[in-house]
């Protein structure tokens, strides 16, 4: 396998991981890479690395260049497995390097791998020279670790910008105009949705501290190295991290007899009623990741769940698990659902949206089959309420 | 009344302002937040504050 080419200096080194499907839970249909990036100067510097079990991979990539062994630096942005599990093998390959990370990643690293091996801490603005290069660390913390850490090299108007700005996207392609800019897009949409979203204060934060950057590439950690659309992902991001919402609404539900998704239609016809956009997702059909990628930026969302057994069925409260970890900001809800007795299910999952902080609507609660009176009446509240 | 860092994350809580959105009201002093208290960006306890240097 080739290294690839970014600039003179400059190659990615990292690995395609073609077979992902699942990182912890979030469904990745398109498969993920892992960049590393190898700078050549007076000192060669590798930046990040790979999962374990791909260094063979960048190990290859970075032999097509330099003998591995003469890496002096690896900067590590993010103690994560996905780009630090290569370390512990890099360290034997190229055992003069230093390693440098943020504080946090300098602690993360030793507790992680029980290292007592040196890790070089840096702090906001502290600098790495190597020869004509020199390099700038920016911690970025919960964005999305503590150890967060992004690396700026002026002299390329390069941002190695590690999980920010990243899509879960295997290709040979390494730049963005080389494949469908949509594509690239919707990745990176529900890649800020289920790993970057709850840190959204801390993007603002980012965002601002990079501003005064000239960026002309921005090397991510994982997909696709954004070069061209550079303006078109940094407004996604402001727009992403607003926690600002369209008119559109949610439905999502489980069913046990065809009585909560009756529900449900009545409730997305209210919606639609309202000049309301609004999608049908049923929990059997819909993955979770898919499901908050289409919560990003809608104002309303109705969770609709049968009773089963006195609690809501285990696909709601594993989505409701979900959601409130990844914690989107200032949304409405509503709680709804079908039951033979009892009937707590409507309450629980009310009860955990409200902890999240939503507005709530009064919830539906129907008992066995909701016939068209018990339907139009709740079609004709929602049209008030919303 | 001192601010206390998140030795976490580095999120400074300040109690002049409080956490007005977690129902934390302006003034109130670290020592009387309550031990359910989290870093509101990390999650982590109490415990893992320090006093501002
Ligand atoms: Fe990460
Ligand atoms: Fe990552
Ligand atoms: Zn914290």
């Amino acid at each position: 396998m080739k290294p690839v080419k970014i600039t003179d200096n400059i190659y990615w080194v990292g690995a395609v991981d073609w077979n992902l499907r699942n990182f912890h839970g979030y469904l990745t249909q398109r498969g993920s890479t892992y960049n590393a990036y190898l700078v050549i100067d007076d000192k060669i510097t590798l930046i990040d690395t790979v999962k374990e079990g791909f260094t063979g991979e960048m190990l290859e990539r970075i032999a097509g260049v330099i003998d591995p062994s003469k890496i002096d630096y690896i900067i590590s942005n993010h103690s994560e497995m996905d780009h630090s599990g290569s370390l512990p093998e890099m360290l034997m390959r190229a055992p003069g390097a230093e390693i440098i990370a943020s504080a946090n990643g300098e602690k993360n690293l030793k507790e992680h791998f029980k290292w007592d091996c040196k890790v070089r801490a840096v702090k906001a603005g502290d600098t790495l020279n190597t020869g004509k290069y020199t390099f700038t660390f920016v911690p970025e913390p919960m964005v999305h670790w503590p150890d967060s850490m992004v690396t700026y090299l002026e002299a390329e108007k390069i941002l190695f910008s590690n999980d920010a700005f990243g899509q879960h996207l295997a290709t040979s392609e390494r730049f963005d105009d080389e494949y469908s800019p949509d594509i690239i897009m919707e990745e990176a949409r529900k890649y800020y949705a289920n790993i970057v979203l709850p840190y959204s204060p801390q993007v603002q934060k980012a965002l601002n501290d990079l501003s005064g950057l000239k960026i002309e590439t921005i090397a991510t950690s994982h997909g696709i190295i954004w070069r061209r659309n550079i303006s078109r992902i940094i407004e996604a991001y402001k727009q992403w991290s607003s926690n600002e919402v369209q008119k559109k609404a949610l439905i999502v539900y489980d069913t046990m007899w065809h009585s909560t998704e009756k529900m449900a239609e009545t409730i997305a016809a209210a919606f639609s009623e309202q000049g309301y956009n609004y999608r049908i997702l049923s929990l059997q059909q819909n993955h979770i990741s898919d499901i908050m990628t289409e919560l990003l930026e809608a104002e309303y969302i109705c969770v609709g769940s049968p009773t089963l057994n006195n609690n809501m069925l285990p696909t709601v409260a594993a989505f409701l698990t979900y959601m409130r970890g990844l914690a989107p900001k200032g949304r409405k809800a509503m709680a709804f659902g079908s039951y033979g007795w009892g009937g707590q299910s409507v309450k629980q999952v009310h009860e955990i949206l409200e902890s999240c902080g939503y507005q709530m609507l009064e919830s539906a609660g129907i008992k066995f089959r909701p016939d068209d009176e018990a339907l139009k009446k709740i079609r004709e509240s929602l049209i008030k309420a919303i | 009344m001192k601010k206390y860092v998140c030795s976490v994350c580095g999120y400074v809580y300040d109690p002049e302002k409080g956490i007005p959105e977690e129902g934390i009201a302006p003034g109130t002093a670290f020592e009387d937040l309550p031990d359910s208290f989290v870093c509101p960006v990390c999650g982590v306890g109490k415990e893992d504050f320090e006093p501002e240097a």
